[in-house]
């Protein structure tokens, strides 16, 4: 059966084969020629907006793996954010390890930790509301844990120095960033399509709409869902190195925090939720829209507004496009085609 | 010879409720066994034991010499038993041949490979005009026969068939009947739960007669029809007769 509470909001794609077209290919590649370009010609302001949809689409993207396609509702996905940033950080500090090391030695902890709440969660069979609240519990006891350990910055948190050099991921141009979070996006969404493609990915499609039917047909779902947690917590680890380096700052409740797990999850249910696109597209409409509210909202000391902006849409996206924007989309376009 | 599958002593309660009881059931290669008795005698949980979805209180269960009890279902799928769902578990936002590839990439684990076996598979029963309509668009009849495709294409020696024909019309349950005999005759063998008498009389060598979690009789199909111990199990249902 589907898992309860997850299975109306994470709901499936149709069979559309998105990027097996050619005309569709083409857009693909023509929107990544656009996005190459496009610094030339945006204020910095821009630019940052812009960081954030890809970084944001990114994480949304690393999420979708197994939230998405194999239908498990992780809620603690700034768990792996938080074990990212902190690993590529201490081993910067700590060990003069550059952050480009750092961050795939941060992604591989992220997914030892992903492993750990994934076969917590899937061999107890832990579905739908138990696993959101397993996956929300983790990330909350790495947040105090962290809050706690004074080698770690504490609450306080730590603080990166601004060198400006890029072996230590630090640039003087933004641009510079904006093309590294880019790369990012363009790498995760890579990695979902191959995986979209092979029996991995089509299995997962299954496991999300029906666990007993896909045993019952020969499909291990344990190891499916594990190896999903982990391609889905690396990469989100990975990420966190990103976030530290970026905001030159770590702190325990913004790495570890329920905000910025909310972030990662919102962004690919509003774009379609096991769909390639759905987690870029879903940035495109959320991030600005974020910005927007924070400018005119945040001002005034409301904090959080944003957030309510968010639960307004997700609200309205559950109960006029459960499937997420992408599906919906692509239906239209496909009847232009007809 | 050793038969393809062996059960002995199977027992299983849920709480109070014994659904299963010391059940003993032989199924030889290339044997078609019916499995019969009025709803509520433990026909589908037996086999959810045999398949490894419920773990069995007592008993032993032997496949290809293997001993599956206590093995997860998809271990079960891979030694080579596929079941149909009474209660049809369609993949509804998959297309028809996503639904029967989930079945065939354990065996042919490249896509494009289990693409080919599934759309094959698909117009053998006659599902090729709904190949690449979503699963939860068929009927009733189309939705019996994709649980019997995605079972095919696990590749399986020995299929458990649980009520594929309720619901079915005359016709066709006529077509479906073939269509097992057809199976059947490339050796699958076959342990089928149907309610349809006339189905499972045609098919069957040897049926065995289920009625409050145990077996109550076993033979041939027109010596089971006239064992009085069968009647009166099915006294005031009216479908045996
Ligand atoms: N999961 C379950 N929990 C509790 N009781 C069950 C469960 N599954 C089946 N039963 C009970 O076990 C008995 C046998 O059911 P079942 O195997 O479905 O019978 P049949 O398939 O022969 O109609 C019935 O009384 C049924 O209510
Ligand atoms: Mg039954």
């Amino acid at each position: 059966m589907p898992n309860g509470a997850g299975s109306r909001l994470v709901s499936g794609h149709p069979p559309i084969a998105p990027a097996s077209r050619p005309a569709l290919q083409y857009l693909a590649l023509a929107a990544v020629l656009v996005l190459l370009a496009l610094p030339a010609v945006l204020t910095s302001y821009a630019v940052t907006v812009f960081i954030l949809i890809f970084f944001y689409a990114f994480l949304g993207q690393a999420w979708n793996v197994v939230g998405g396609y194999a239908g498990q509702l992780s809620m603690g996905h700034a768990a792996f954010v938080g074990v990212g940033g902190y690993t590529a950080a201490m081993l910067s500090s700590e060990l003069h390890l550059t952050p480009w090391l750092g961050m795939l030695v941060g992604g591989a902890l992220a997914a030892v930790l992903g492993a750990v709440i994934g076969y917590l969660g899937f061999r107890f069979g832990l579905r739908g509301f138990y696993f959101v609240l397993l996956t929300v519990a983790f990330a909350e006891v790495c947040r105090i844990l962290v809050s706690n350990i004074d080698a770690l910055g504490g609450a306080i948190g730590l603080y990166i120095t601004f060198t400006g050099d890029p072996r230590q991921f630090q640039f003087q141009d933004a641009r510079a960033y904006y093309y590294v979070a880019l790369a990012l996006m363009l790498l995760a969404t890579g990695v979902v399509a191959l995986l979209e493609r092979r029996r991995f990915g089509i299995y997962l499609g299954a496991i999300r709409e029906d666990e007993g039917a896909c045993e019952a047909l020969g499909v291990d779902t344990f190891k499916y869902k594990m190896l999903a947690m982990i391609v889905s917590s690396f990469l989100t680890g990975v990420g966190g190195t990103f976030y530290a380096f970026y905001l030159f700052s770590l702190q325990p409740n913004s790495m570890f925090g329920i905000p910025l797990s909310v972030e990662i999850i919102i962004r690919p249910i509003v774009g379609g939720a096991g769909t390639l696109l759905g987690p870029i597209l879903g940035s495109f409409i959320l991030t600005p829209l974020g910005e927007l509210s924070r400018l005119s909202l945040g001002h005034g000391g409301y904090h959080g507004l944003h957030l309510v902006a968010y639960g307004v849409l997700l609200v309205a996206v559950v109960l006029f496009l459960p499937q997420g924007a992408y599906p919906y989309l692509a239906r239209v376009l496909r009847r232009r085609d007809a | 010879m050793t038969p393809l599958l062996e059960v002995a002593g199977l027992s299983k309660r849920f709480g109070g409720l014994v659904a299963v009881k010391d059940l003993a059931l032989t199924v030889g290669g290339g044997e078609v066994v019916g499995l019969i008795g009025p709803n509520g005698a433990g026909k589908t949980t037996a086999f959810g034991l045999i398949s490894g979805s419920l773990v069995p209180d007592a008993g032993e269960i032997v496949f290809r010499g293997h001993s599956i009890k206590g093995l997860p279902p998809h271990r079960v799928c891979a030694l080579g038993m596929a079941r149909t769902f009474q209660i049809m578990r369609p993949f509804p936002r998959l297309t028809v041949v996503r639904n029967v590839m989930i079945g065939g990439l354990g065996r042919h684990p490249h896509p494009a490979a289990a693409e080919a076996r599934s759309r094959a598979i698909v117009d053998e029963l006659g599902l090729g005009a709904k190949a690449d309509h979503l699963a939860g668009s068929l009927t009733l009849a189309e939705r019996k026969r994709l649980e019997l495709a995605r079972a095919l294409a696990t590749e399986p020696v020995l299929l458990l068939l649980d009520e594929v024909m309720s619901g079915l019309g005359e016709r066709e349950t006529e077509t479906l009947v073939r269509e097992i005999r057809a199976i059947n005759a490339r050796g699958i063998a076959i342990l089928l739960i149907e309610h349809v008498m006339r189905a499972v009389m045609s098919l069957a060598q040897r049926i065995v007669v289920l009625d409050g979690g145990e077996r109550i009789a076993e033979g041939r199909p027109a010596t089971v029809a006239n064992d009085p111990r069968v009647i009166e199990a099915y006294l005031g249902d009216e479908r045996l007769v």
